[in-house]
């Protein structure tokens, strides 16, 4: 029924993920396991809104020639449907490592709560994906560019309810988005098929946007005369208030503004939480750092709950939005219980809140600083 | 009398919904009303779901698990006013039925057992599993 194996709710995916919700499947990858520069496949973190495609292999090998991807909308004078084989072959191929992180990362540290899959840490990650350009296909398809306002695009994946006519997700990103050089539609992570939960055999992704905005399962892209009005667009989803609120506010929906860039955060993925070392060791720590737009310009570690900071190395992404490693080594005054807690400031001086940063409905953008604890003997 | 009277009741809904959205039950097994009895309890919890085995959980059982699984449930907090504007919401935007005259209890077992629990903005790091360092990694 669900297209794999019921007893097997990730497939292709590490033992070590944690499974946040079976129906739709959600799952998260612990800090410790994100610590590779290149996050690998069977790392990456699983968001669904609805149901996985069925039919399709549950740990794919090969890429399907004849998956069709339609191009449409308002702003496309005729639609134009190509095939994955006429993709990969007609337009030139591009390989990047990009940052993908669900908009609701951190949302379980929200009071009062918010609802939904209460992400800890853990829905991120910076794989290696191989694409074409979106702007060489829209390009290709003709579209117009005095009407374009917004991409949208539509999957495979089902309703939870099990109703064809709805539509589980369909959002997109702004036309000035979409035409970057990094966004891509892509097949390939890490040189391999797409995982399944990740959107085999063909996704969109945008690298520093919310993930959600990197529709999976693909099957159509249309070019909107107008803000993408598809499921979860519109409503709370994917919104935070255009202005702040309390704690708590009912905010309506005319008063919530579109998640566009993610903001700074950074990842402490070595040691893993809980290391216990001795004293003339000093403590090797290290990590990831990614912002939604620029570049992060440094990362510091406080190990005195913020009461002094000290640099840590930085090193340049890969290429733009991908993540940025940081790493340094921590010398302890005296021995007893420690929190290792890092911070990331990007390049235009916005730094990581390490309390966390304004409360909004659906729990979403929490980049409070992350923290390990450690105890020096 | 009163459960069962409640449940025909739920039965015919699920007999309607099941009419207009063909997935939101168990192929398997049939409308999950039906199928919503007191199964293994382990440690208060229902071993079907995880669900606390308190209260009026096989309402929440038979209605809400058709569509979604109990994580959704379990993994969540919120007041009485939150869990009744997350089925207002799915409701309106999900295929939610109508609940009719269980919409109050379920109401009143997630405002229970789901409640949310008072905590500042970071609070101590917890459950920490403790290991030396060197033999670890």
């Amino acid at each position: 029924m669900l297209g794999f194996d019921p007893e097997d709710p990730l497939p292709g995916k590490h033992p070590g993920l944690t499974l946040l919700n079976d129906r739709p499947v959600n799952a998260e990858t612990p800090p410790h396991l994100l610590e590779p520069k290149v996050t690998p496949a069977d790392r990456m973190f699983v968001r669904n809104n609805g149901l996985v495609p069925r039919d399709l292999p549950p740990t794919p090998t090969t890429i399907p020639p004849d998956w069709a991807l339609r191009i449409a909308g308002e702003a496309v004078p005729e639609p134009v449907t190509f095939t994955l084989s006429e993709l990969r072959e007609r337009f030139p191929n591009y390989t990047y490592q990009l940052t993908l992180e669900c908009g609701g990362n951190g949302r379980s540290e929200f009071n009062p709560p918010a609802r939904g899959n209460q992400w800890s840490t853990g829905a991120v990650g910076c794989p290696e994906w191989t694409g074409v350009r979106l702007r060489d296909v829209l390009k290709a398809a003709n579209y117009d560019s005095s009407k374009a306002v917004y991409i949208g695009y539509y999957g495979k994946d089902t309703h939870l309810s099990g109703d064809p006519d709805k539509v589980p997700i369909s959002r997109g990103v702004p036309i000035e988005k979409a035409l970057e050089d990094e966004s891509l539609i892509a097949w390939a992570m890490n040189d391999e098929p797409l995982p399944l939960l990740n959107g085999y055999p063909l996704r969109l992704v945008f690298g520093g946007y919310p993930a959600s905005c990197s529709g999976k399962w693909l099957s159509e892209i249309v070019v909107r005369d107008r803000v993408h009005d598809g499921e979860k667009m519109g409503g709370q989803s994917y919104r935070v208030p255009c202005e702040p609120v309390a704690p708590g506010t009912t905010v309506e929906d005319k008063d919530m503004c579109i998640i566009l860039d993610m903001p700074v955060k950074s990842l402490l993925t070595s040691p893993r939480t809980g290391a216990i070392v001795e004293a003339a060791d000093g403590l090797s720590i290290g990590g990831h750092a990614w912002c939604g737009s620029s570049e992060v310009a440094r990362v510091d570690y406080s190990i005195d709950f913020g009461a002094s900071w000290t640099a840590c190395q930085l090193n340049r992404p890969a290429n733009r939005f991908a993540w940025q490693h940081f790493s340094a080594k921590v010398d302890f005054p005296v021995a007893g219980y420690y929190e290792v807690w890092a911070r990331a400031t990007d390049a235009d001086g916005n730094a990581q809140p390490m309390v966390l940063p304004g409360w909004n409905p659906r729990g979403y953008l929490n980049n409070a600083c992350h923290r390990i604890a450690v105890k020096v003997v | 009398m009163g459960f069962r009277a409640r449940a025909i009741g739920i039965l015919g809904l699920l007999t309607m919904a099941a009419l207009a959205v063909t997935r939101c039950t168990d192929e398997d097994t049939g409308p999950q009303p039906t199928e919503a009895k007191a199964s293994r309890i382990v440690d208060g919890l229902d071993m079907d779901t995880g669900l606390i085995a308190e209260g009026e959980y096989l309402l929440v059982k038979g209605n809400c698990l058709a569509c979604h699984s109990a994580k959704l449930v379990t993994q969540n907090r919120a007041t009485r006013e939150g869990w009744s504007q997350m089925i207002d919401w799915m409701q309106e935007k999900q295929g939610l039925w109508d609940l009719g005259p269980q919409r109050e209890p379920i109401l009143d077992y997630l405002a229970t057992y789901y409640a949310p629990d008072e905590s500042g903005r970071r609070p101590p790091l917890e459950n920490i599993e403790w290991y030396k360092l060197d033999a670890d990694e």
